[in-house]
């Protein structure tokens, strides 16, 4: 292994970044969808861990990584569409379903999931962009997984579907006022169910890589919270797929600050640098909030920002 | 788009609609015929089934009796789609565009054959020609969010022709904008009608503009048909007797006593404004006991602001605020004790909680009040007692004390607000566009009892969008554009047109 110092920090959270952002994006990818239709859907974390578990048991039991997450995708599709349907009643709020589906997915997930803590699943592929370097950490930081490069193509595609499809423009009208949705004759309930379930779909996908890639196992501890810190990731990406994409980069990379460190023999405050993505939400959403002005960008439906 | 209509205005006509809510007649027995290209006013009081009746005609209700022509022949509106079918379009009260979205992608989306992939450079040239032919411009890359009240009555105008309806309701078309703008959209309508494009049913209840835009009138009273005619045979008094039928309007109070001290001054006040954007800078203002100060402005100008800042909800950046000679910053309890009471706009939304009862949302000032000092144990009855004197002296119509204020309609709740505002020692008073939305039986005592509290010696301060407003109870009339004061003058000297030149930025 030759020696590159301090470099070692930067490149390890680059490679940390590209490997542990990839559930946050999807996630948030799903949220900016459902949010941009007005509703918020809390519930994302136990979709994620609903989607990681049906991921890995679905690959496990046909032996192929891309049916569990197509089942991932599916399942998360169910759980959205349990919320929307919910929260289509009257006098549903949004929130507090959300917390409850959020228990209740990851619940089940542990329920169904028992037997296949011990079982190994088939890990999804990824492709190598080091092969230029003799480095190996070179080559560990730039093993990318297919799924990353399918979350960056979607955030653009989903930049490119608010502003230049008729689905995008009807779902950014339905998210900023109901009345003049109705006044369109378009049925903001169901526009609104729709695109929760699109955004439970992409929760899924994200859990799927957890449990078929990184870390690469299904067990009950599997996620840390990707699915709430999720929601503030859009706020501070301001409803943008494409900043999506950048703040879960940027939280990928905060999260990879601790194994970076422990790397380069930095092993005082282990835990403290583990906190840093958490640490890095509370920072954005205080340096980002204003007393004063209203948050632009956010869609006047949404029930947070009302 | 819709090819297969006539080019050019469509005329319409209602025969006998009568329109009931189970024992309630709304509507009885209303036939009321639009030439193809004319610019029909329809007058009434709030209630009178001019709602309804247009409603009717655009499918959002069916009438229980009678039928519609359009273009002559007989139609059937089963739903507003069905409306739109026929060229029939509305422009509602309140905007139905989007506000995060551009006009441009706000006209796209609101056609029904919006195709599914957009294509911006196409779409974009069809919308800079369509805009050639309109007498009036949009700007349309800007989110509908940051245009002017007077650019998103337009722009509604414009949508619905965009839409290619020949028949347009517009319902109230000018309740948010300055007579200025008021007079530029309607002439813009009427230029319209002229050249045959559309025909026009304007729902109103400002006189002015029946007279000065409008061809023919028709007057409802309790969902009846009690008068039309010719705009120009009939006067302002000819109109307002068949819509009042023989309720009496309160004649405007008269002004007594002459000001005293400065109560209430603001200097060198500065503040960010709602976009984070521009600044609010207030050099000077003061307002003494005893006299109505006026700001006039077209809706955006930093009045709102203004209004925040004077009670508390948006933080100065320097300068000062002082009541009577010493520093005030809006808290409750410095409130109370220099007697500074408040009418915000949508009082429902700024002054009341709304789903708490009357008696509570009139009780907000006192309830914590025991004689001089305070309470820990509230007395439900002294509540009770307060409201329902209230209630019955300000005339509020409400069901129950208990009734969630929400219930209430917006004169109504206008009242409550008053009634409390009003009660015991009132010093400073500060207004912000008493009368939106209310009918004229409102209006007028609304702007009886804010000269009562004048002539009581309170100093008021009265920031309203309605020139008419400002003009009829102002002693000294202010001018803000762009969050500054840029003109004074005294209500004996100023002129509409001086003051329209100034709310414009134009002088």
């Amino acid at each position: 292994m030759s020696d590159l110092g301090i470099w070692a920090v930067p490149l390890a959270i680059l490679g940390g970044a590209i490997r542990v952002s990839t559930p946050f994006l999807f996630v948030s990818l799903g949220e900016v969808l459902t949010e941009r239709s007005g509703r918020i859907n809390l519930g994302l974390e136990g979709t994620l861990v609903f989607g990681a578990m049906s991921g890995y048991a679905i690959a496990f039991l046909t032996g192929s990584p891309w049916a569990g997450v197509l089942a991932a995708a599916a399942a998360g599709a169910f759980f959205g569409l349990i919320h929307g349907l919910i929260c289509s009643l009257p006098r549903v709020n949004d929130i507090a379903i959300g917390i409850a589906m959020m228990i209740l997915g990851m619940g089940l997930a542990f329920y169904f999931g028992k037997p296949f803590v011990q079982p190994v699943a088939p890990d999804l592929p990824a492709i190598s962009f080091g092969w230029w370097s003799d480095l190996p950490q070179v080559r560990a930081a730039l093993q990318v997984n297919v799924l990353f490069l399918i979350g960056g193509v979607a955030a653009f595609a989903l930049w490119w579907m608010f502003r230049a499809t008729r689905v995008g423009l009807i779902i950014r009208v339905v998210g900023d006022s109901t009345d003049a949705a109705r006044a369109m004759g378009l049925r903001p309930a169901l526009i609104r169910t729709l695109a929760t379930a699109a955004g439970g779909a992409f929760a899924g996908v994200g859990g799927a890589y957890l449990s078929l890639y990184y870390p690469g196992s299904w067990n009950e501890g599997l996620s840390s919270g990707q699915g709430l810190m999720a929601v503030a990731l859009v706020i501070f990406a301001r409803w943008n797929p494409i900043a999506c994409f950048g703040a879960a980069l940027l939280f990928g990379g905060a999260g990879a600050l601790g194994p970076a460190l422990q790397s380069v023999g930095v092993s005082e405050g282990y835990y403290l640098y583990y906190a840093a993505p958490y640490v890095l939400t509370l920072g954005v959403l205080i340096a980002t909030s204003s007393p004063r002005q209203a948050m632009t960008g956010a869609p006047g439906e949404l029930s947070i920002t009302k | 788009m819709t090819p297969e209509l006539p080019e050019g205005a469509i005329g319409v006509e209602t025969l006998h609609m009568t329109m009931r809510f189970g024992g309630f007649t709304a509507l009885d027995d209303v036939s009321i015929r639009i030439a193809p290209g004319s610019f029909h006013a329809l007058l009434g009081e709030n209630g009178a089934g001019k709602s309804t009746l247009v409603k009717c005609m655009m499918g959002f209700y069916h009438a229980t009796a009678g039928e519609m022509l359009v273009a002559g022949r007989e139609a059937r509106v089963p739903d507003p789609r069905a409306a739109h079918g026929l060229g029939l379009g509305m422009v509602y009260q309140h905007f139905t565009l989007v506000p995060s979205l551009t006009a441009a992608e706000n006209l796209v989306i609101s056609r029904p054959d919006a195709p599914r992939i957009i294509d911006w450079r196409a779409e974009r040239a069809a919308l800079d020609a369509f805009m050639a032919r309109m007498p009036f411009q949009v700007p349309l890359d800007q989110p509908v969010r940051a245009l002017a009240a007077g650019e998103k009555q337009k722009l509604e105008i414009l949508k619905q022709l965009y839409l290619g309806r020949r028949f347009l309701i517009l319902d109230e078309p000018t309740s948010v904008l300055t007579p200025s703008e008021a007079d530029e959209v309607l002439g813009h309508v009427r230029a319209l009608c002229e050249a045959g494009e559309i025909t026009v049913l304007m729902i109103t209840h400002k006189f002015r503009e029946v007279t000065a835009f409008a061809d023919e009138v028709s007057v409802l009273r309790r969902g009846r048909l009690v008068g039309a005619g010719r705009v120009a045979d009939l006067s302002h008094s000819d109109m307002a007797a068949m819509m009042m039928g023989d309720a009496a309007i309160a004649e405007p109070a008269p002004r007594t006593g002459t000001a005293g001290g400065i109560v209430l001054s603001l200097s060198q006040a500065r503040a960010r404004d709602r976009s984070g954007l521009k600044d609010i800078a207030i050099d000077a203002l003061q307002v003494r006991a005893g006299e109505i100060v006026g700001i006039a402005g077209i809706s955006g100008n930093g009045q709102m602001e203004l209004m925040e800042i004077l009670t508390g909800q948006r933080p100065l950046e320097s300068g000062a605020i002082t009541v009577k000679g010493t520093p005030y910053t809006a808290s409750r309890a410095e409130a109370r004790e220099r007697a500074v009471r408040y009418l915000p706009e949508e009082p429902l939304h700024n002054a009341c909680a709304p789903r708490m009862s009357v008696a509570e949302n009139i009780g907000f000032r006192s309830f914590d009040l025991n004689g001089s000092g305070t309470r820990f144990w509230l007395s439900g009855r002294e509540m009770r007692k307060l409201a329902a004197d209230l209630v019955a002296s300000f005339k509020v119509k409400t069901a129950s004390l208990d009734a969630p204020i929400a219930a209430l309609s917006g004169g109504n709740v206008q009242r409550a607000v008053l009634a409390r505002e009003l009660t015991g020692d009132v010093d400073v008073l500060v207004i912000s566009n008493p009368c939106f939305g209310l009918d004229v039986s409102a209006v007028s005592e609304i702007r009886a009892r804010i000269m009562a509290a004048r002539n009581a010696g309170a100093g008021v301060l009265l920031m309203s969008e309605d020139l008419d407003e400002i003009l009829e109870l102002s002693d000294r009339v202010l001018v803000m554009s762009e969050g500054r004061i840029v003109h004074e003058t005294t209500a004996a000297a100023s002129d509409p047109a001086t003051l329209g030149r100034h709310m414009g930025g134009h002088a």
